[in-house]
């Protein structure tokens, strides 16, 4: 046990300020000595603020749209308030919560560390990319918020171009400019991955969440330049009137859709991706196995990131794009199921004679498992031609992919945050409340989206103010899901708060869990490692308990 | 039928043979998924259970990877679902070819409603008429943004582009009254761009018909505005300057002044009206106007209707489309 560990113990005991060495939490305490940092734990902590604050806006929207959804007449909000709600909804959590969520917090703060170094590659450019991310996002949200934006998170021409009469121009420019700090965090990551390993810490040594971290770091570096110029060309139509995509002034009106989606299908996996590097860190600590697979799985994340880039045509089977160019959509979108089926027969077989121990992180997991399959599934109905031609653009694929974003990489990030939050905090969660909330999030999520597959799959349009009587029942069950799921968050946001003064303080490795994060204390001393850990063993090295029984 | 009698809806209606085919894709495909996700749905419970923690039980590992179990469920529900592509893939190209004889419908959206046309020269806002049985092709263009015409019950949608055609069709074989959307997002009220399908009796739409009916057919009213946007001065025989005659042109390849051919369709002659320059037919000095933004996209619709019926060169125009 660390001595901060002990000086935490009790927080009615004043803390010997002399003669040990501090963690990063408690090494400095001024507001600036947090705002000035290049300390990458606490720029994930940082990070991990500034999301958490747009998950809620972003539920709040949610939870309006949802509201209205309850009549099928829409006579509790305006038409264009209504547009504007999920607009907020789809612009904050798509770009200030989901794309930023795992990478930039658990990323920042546990990359270095699990391949034993003291520091991102480049410490000040990861600074800079919180401080663009917040006067981006902070931006944007006053925009949509304040003037409104009525055109979606997808932006399509020539409506956004010059058809809306919103305020379209500063959520361009924001989504422009956080663009920027997605590229640089993705720089820090490529870069400390390639040269800062620490010695004996080999490529198939890392965990498979640095493989996935360096996956999405690829992606994040490959396809947001593509976003930029798309993003820059639907200013330059609005602001200036040159056509690009309004063919009344010259443009292609489906040129938006390939350039947009370009960018957006990769950046389904950025969201995905890292949920499932923090699913291949939990069920082995719970299962206290090998992860099944390492190999496969690490080469999966790889090939994720490859052909994710040759698959946005399946948004747009239906825009008149040619036969065959849909065809060849198709099949390739088939193609990419594979690397994550992989994964997710991998976790079950993690599991296979393991010891296993259903705590908080580890259902939560295992309820990741359940939802991404269901999603994943439901991905491939969609990129099935004849199924897609009826249900695009309906709620079946809005639940679709609530399943991958929220079933998937949210439930991802709170298995995450609870698994590591004794590192992070120094301090443990209350496991039964962690139980609880887990149960709400599962079953209030399967309310709120399972009806709408069956929504969706009856014809109700996506992004419809009004709708059908036919279809309000179903409506009705979706929005007291909402309710139970936003119950269910509600929990964590408390408890996890709660724990920070009250909580039981942490062991170094709470969970007997492999990984060089879990031999330093808890919370990490500001330099991570007092000497340069030398890496001789493999990675989820749980042999020593399987050799037991 | 009301079509908000039932309080609670599981499954729509299908009202086409294709969306009929349309729900044993689905089905069968969810048939199969289940066969493949329940490994992980009973592996995961079962294991949970089994192998908890401090519960005594038979751990013994083989060390060592299984490189064929690996490859095997990566590979096996990999060709199985190769089924469903294929299958998939089958009905969209059954979706993509209308059958010869197909009567073909004008949709003209804009911010937020829709304009149907019929050959006969009958419009109509929102709701649409069809004669059951009969191929129905739908051409739909967009006066501004994009938009989507959706029939759940005949199991299809195409997005409305603006400036360039875009089509679908079906054939309905259950008479009704369905439903019809908008299913691109386009503004304001586009949860109100919205209708009904009436699919009728072929007596009973030939009495819809002859109730709703105009004076003339939309290639009569194509004539009417050959003359009045003044394409008759060019293009009738014995004009003064040298156009080339429309008789025949539809449906038959044009050379261009660059070299090649193109055949003439709907976007040709709608690109031809809008933008004469952009492709020069071989043979003729390009002095023919543009005419963009002066005809309005439900006008356009009969002018080239028109023109479509000019079958063959010197055939006097009968006033209905060739098929
Ligand atoms: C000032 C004379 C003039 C007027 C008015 C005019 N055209 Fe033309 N049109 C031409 C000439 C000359 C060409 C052939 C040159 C070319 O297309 O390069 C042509 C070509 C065409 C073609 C292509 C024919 C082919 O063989 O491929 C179509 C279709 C057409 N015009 C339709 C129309 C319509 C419809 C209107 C009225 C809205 C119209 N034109 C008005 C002169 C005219
Ligand atoms: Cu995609
Ligand atoms: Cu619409």
């Amino acid at each position: 046990m660390s001595p901060s560990d002990t000086a935490l113990r009790d927080p009615l005991t004043p803390r010997p300020t002399l003669g040990r060495p501090d963690d990063y939490l408690h090494s400095e305490h001024t507001l600036r000595s947090w705002l000035l940092t290049h300390d990458h734990k606490r720029i994930g902590i940082l990070y991990l603020l500034s999301i958490t604050f747009f998950f809620i806006i972003g539920a709040i929207a949610a939870g309006l749209v949802r509201l209205s959804l309850i009549v099928p007449n829409g006579m509790i909000f305006s038409n264009d308030t209504y547009n504007r709600l999920f607009s907020i909804h789809g612009i904050v959590m798509v770009w200030f919560f989901l794309i930023p969520s795992i990478p930039n917090t658990f990323g920042n703060f546990l990359l270095p560390i699990m391949i034993g170094a003291k520091e991102v590659a480049f410490p000040r450019l990861n600074l800079l990319s919180w401080y663009i991310f917040m006067v981006a996002s902070l931006f944007t949200l006053a925009d949509v918020v304040i003037g409104g934006v009525d055109t979606g998170w997808t932006f399509y021409a020539p409506f956004s171009t010059t058809f809306s009469s919103a305020w379209v121009v500063p959520a361009l420019i924001g989504v422009i400019v956080v663009g920027f700090s997605s590229i640089l965090t993705g720089l820090n990551f490529v870069v400390t991955v390639h040269t800062m390993r620490a010695p004996g810490m080999t490529w198939f040594r890392m965990p498979i969440f640095v493989w996935t971290m360096y996956a999405t770091s690829l992606i994040f570096l490959l396809a947001t330049p593509v976003l930029t110029i798309t993003m820059l060309l639907l200013l330059m139509e609005r602001g200036f009137h040159i056509g690009v995509f309004n063919p009344a002034i010259g443009g292609d009106p489906v040129l938006f859709q390939h350039m947009f989606w370009f960018y957006s299908h990769p950046a389904v996996y950025i969201m995905v991706l890292p949920g499932m590097g923090v699913i291949s860190e939990v069920v082995p600590a719970f299962a206290q196995r090998r992860l099944f697979g390492y190999r496969f799985v690490a080469y999966a994340s790889i090939a994720l990131a490859t052909v994710t880039f040759l698959v946005w045509g399946h948004h747009m089977f239906v825009n008149g794009m040619s036969e065959y160019a849909s065809i060849a959509f198709s099949i390739m979108s088939f193609v990419v199921a594979v690397p994550s089926a992989v994964k997710v027969y991998n976790w079950t077989a993690t599991m296979y004679k393991g010891a296993i121990k259903l705590r908080t992180p580890m259902i939560f997991a295992m309820g990741y498992v359940g939802l991404f399959v269901v999603g994943g599934i439901t991905g491939l109905y969609l990129a099935t031609l004849g199924v897609d031609e009826h249900v695009h653009d309906t709620y079946f694929v809005v639940a679709h992919f609530h399943y991958i974003m929220v079933g998937g990489t949210s439930i991802a990030f709170l298995a995450g945050l609870h698994y590591w939050w004794p590192k992070f905090t120094g301090r443990m969660y209350p496991e039964p409340w962690g139980v609880v909330a887990a149960l709400f999030i599962f079953i209030g999520f399967n309310a709120t989206f399972f009806p709408q597959f069956i929504l969706g799959y009856l014809g109700m349009p996506r992004r419809y103010h009004e709708y059908p009587p036919e279809f309000q029942i179903l409506n009705v069950l979706s929005s007291v899901g909402a309710t139970i799921l936003g119950a269910g968050y509600l929990f964590p946001m408390i408890y996890l708060v709660w724990s920070l003064r009250f909580g039981d303080p942490a062991p170094a490795n709470p969970w007997d869990a492999k990984g060089l994060e879990w031999t330093i204390a808890s919370p990490p001393p500001e330099h991570n490692f007092a000497r340069v850990p030398q890496v001789d063993f493999e990675p989820y090295d749980y042999s020593e308990r399987e050799q037991r029984t | 039928m009301n079509l908000s009698q039932y309080p609670l809806l599981l499954w729509p209606p299908a009202a086409s043979a294709i969306a009929q085919e349309t729900d044993w894709l689905i089905l069968a495909w969810t048939a199969l998924a289940l066969l493949l996700v329940a490994p992980v749905f009973v592996g995961m419970t079962w294991f949970a259970f089994h192998f908890r923690a401090g519960r005594n039980v038979h751990r013994g590992v083989r060390e060592g990877r299984n490189h064929l179990l690996e490859v095997g469920w990566m590979v096996i529900p990999f060709v199985l679902t190769l089924i469903f592509f294929a299958w998939g893939a089958r009905v969209f190209d059954e979706d993509w070819h209308p059958p010869a004889g197909a009567t073909e419908i004008h949709a003209i959206g804009r911010q937020w409603m829709w304009k149907f046309q019929h050959p006969g020269g009958q419009s109509e806002i929102n709701d649409l008429h069809v004669p059951l049985g009969q191929p129905i092709v739908i051409s739909e263009i967009s006066q501004d943004v994009i938009h989507s015409l959706y029939i759940p019950a005949m199991r299809i949608q195409m997005e409305t582009l603006p400036d360039r055609y875009t089509r679908l069709w079906f054939k309905a074989d259950r008479p009704g009254v369905y439903r019809m959307f908008c299913s691109e997002y386009c503004g304001t009220d586009h949860s109100k761009m919205d209708g009904e399908l009436y699919v009728m009796k072929p007596a009973d739409y030939e009495a819809w018909l002859a109730h709703a009916g105009t004076a003339d057919s939309l290639a009569a009213e194509g004539k009417v505005l050959f003359s009045s946007y003044g394409c008759a001065g060019c293009h009738l025989p014995g004009a003064t300057v040298r156009a080339p005659s429309l008789a025949g042109v539809y449906g038959n390849p044009v050379p261009m002044a660059d070299g090649g051919t193109i055949v003439a369709d709907d976007s040709y002659i709608r690109d031809k009206i809008l933008d004469p320059d952009a492709r020069k037919v071989a043979g003729y000095k390009q002095i023919m106007p543009s005419f963009k933004g002066q005809i309005p996209e439900d006008r356009l619709v009969p002018l080239i209707a028109y023109i479509k019926s000019l079958g063959a060169p010197n055939a006097e125009p009968n006033g209905e489309p060739t098929p």
